[in-house]
């Protein structure tokens, strides 16, 4: 134990610049994911046909593939074909397309929730599109969308991880470079696993709370 | 104020409104009754330009309803709908003033204080600040009618507004309606209180299987009617056992 912590004194200020890289990579990935998602959503509910087998399309074989080799795709191959991308941009770019399906998922769910009698009210209101997926669509949407988004965030902030298999400096790589030149591979690794959790806890937390909260409504 | 021309609505193979006519006096309150899935709905939601007319036409204030005139006729015709229908998320007073803040244009504060009013006027203004969750249906579709006043419309369309509500509470809500009637309000109200029809309607269209089979002022057509079909109706409506 007295090992443990005269380690996690060493080893922490070393392991925080691999947290805020976690963090930004997250973080990063999360806003790509929210906006590739909103447009698959809105496409697999649209009037088009086409745009609707698009979506389905892309959200499938996304789905299909696995996280790491999506990054291996955009940090290796996009290079051969003339897009070169730094470490970091490679890995947000590719979390963020994999998660992308699973927030398209989540908006879908949260569409789909809401009355269509009451997007026929506001029509005969005579609200326009714009106001009824703003005042309608959206706020009630959210409700539904917002506890299984909590729980994406957190499985992406794990799965950011994932991009130290393509040399991005975040939290599991700068574990693994120390534990590969300290040999304290108990202290290292369980330093990074409660580096994870004071992050993730938190989150979880406050996703069982949203989502009690919305269920009183 | 409105009127219909040979009007014809097909769901795919079914025609559910057959060559309807008729017309609507400003002023007017016309009551539309007839057996389930005999296309009262659909005649009320064409007029408001939820469902799409496939002949004839509809014409409302003066102006032939397309993709074009719909906004304008949107704003002088509201509608009031069986199952209340008011947003979630708002409470009564915001319910009412949606449209006038969020279509209309008006200002938030005036807006806001005119929605008061219209509770008060049908006898909710001490809910102002309940969220529908909390109401009784009769106080929700009494928040419902005032929504649709707030848009200070020039006909009301009513579908059925009073069959989702416990027996007790249908009262409050023909009270209202007949209220506004005596104020002049052109109202079509689609409903299955043949009582309130009776006292309240200036005229009465019978529908059956997507015509209109029957037409008249109001006491005739319901208490002497003379097609056979609509004596059979009243008189299941009237004595249901
Ligand atoms: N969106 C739709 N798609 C297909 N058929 C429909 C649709 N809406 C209504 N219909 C059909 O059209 C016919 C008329 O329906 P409508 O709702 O106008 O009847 P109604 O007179 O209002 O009946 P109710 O008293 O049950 O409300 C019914 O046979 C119904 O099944
Ligand atoms: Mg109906």
């Amino acid at each position: 134990m007295d090992q443990f912590l005269t380690d996690a004194v060493k080893f922490l200020p070393i392991l925080m610049s691999g947290l805020g890289v976690t963090i930004a990579v997250t973080l990063a990935a999360l806003v790509i994911s929210v906006i590739l998602g909103l447009v698959w959503a809105l496409m697999g509910i649209s009037r088009n046909r086409m745009l609707r087998a698009i979506s389905r399309v892309v959200i499938n074989t996304v789905r299909g593939v696995p996280i790491i080799v999506q990054l291996f795709y955009v940090y290796f191959v996009l290079p051969e074909l003339g897009v070169q991308l730094d470490a970091f941009v490679a890995g947000a770019i590719g979390l963020g397309v994999a998660y992308s399906v699973y927030q398209a998922e989540n908006f879908r769910a949260g569409f789909s929730s809401v009355d269509p009698m009451l997007i026929e009210t506001a029509q005969s209101l005579g609200m326009s599109e714009r106001k009824i997926m703003l005042r309608v669509i959206m706020p009630l949407a959210i409700r539904v969308t917002l506890p299984p988004f909590g729980n994406t965030s957190v499985m992406l902030l794990k799965d950011s991880s994932i991009a130290s298999t393509i040399t991005v400096a975040e939290l599991t790589r700068a574990g693994q470079l120390l534990a590969v030149s300290t040999f304290q591979n108990m202290s290292v690794y369980t330093l990074i696993a409660l580096l994870y959790l004071a992050m993730s806890l938190p989150l979880t937390y406050l996703v069982g709370r949203l989502e009690r909260r919305f269920a009183r409504k | 104020m409105i009127s219909l021309k040979n009007v014809s609505k097909s769901f795919g193979d079914t025609q559910v409104l057959k060559d309807i006519s008729f017309e609507i006096q400003r002023g007017e309150v016309v009551c539309l009754i007839g057996p389930s899935g005999s296309g009262k709905s659909t005649i009320l939601r064409c007029i408001n330009g939820l469902e799409r007319h496939d002949g004839g036409e509809i014409v409302v204030d003066g102006s032939v309803l397309g993709e074009k005139s719909l906004p304008a006729i949107r704003a002088k015709v509201a509608m009031v709908f069986q199952r209340f229908n008011l947003f979630p998320h708002r409470t009564a007073q915001e319910n009412v003033a949606e449209g006038p803040i969020h279509v209309a244009g008006r200002p938030v504060a005036e807006a806001m204080t005119e929605a008061r009013t219209l509770l008060e006027r049908v006898g909710l203004g001490d809910k102002c600040d309940a969220y529908p969750a909390k109401l009784s249906g009769g106080q929700q579709q009494r928040v419902g009618i005032a929504r649709a006043l707030a848009m200070k419309p020039q006909a009301i369309l009513f579908d059925e507004p009073t069959s989702a509500l416990d027996p007790e509470r249908v009262g409050e809500v023909l009270k209202v309606m007949r209220t506004l009637a005596d104020e002049g309000m052109t109202m079509v109200i689609v409903t299955h209180e043949i009582g309130f029809a009776r006292e309240v309607a200036d005229r009465v269209l019978f529908m059956d299987r997507g015509r209109i089979v029957e037409s008249g002022p109001a006491r005739e057509v319901l208490t002497a009617p003379k097609v056979e079909r609509t004596r059979v109706f009243l008189d299941r409506v009237l004595n249901p056992l």
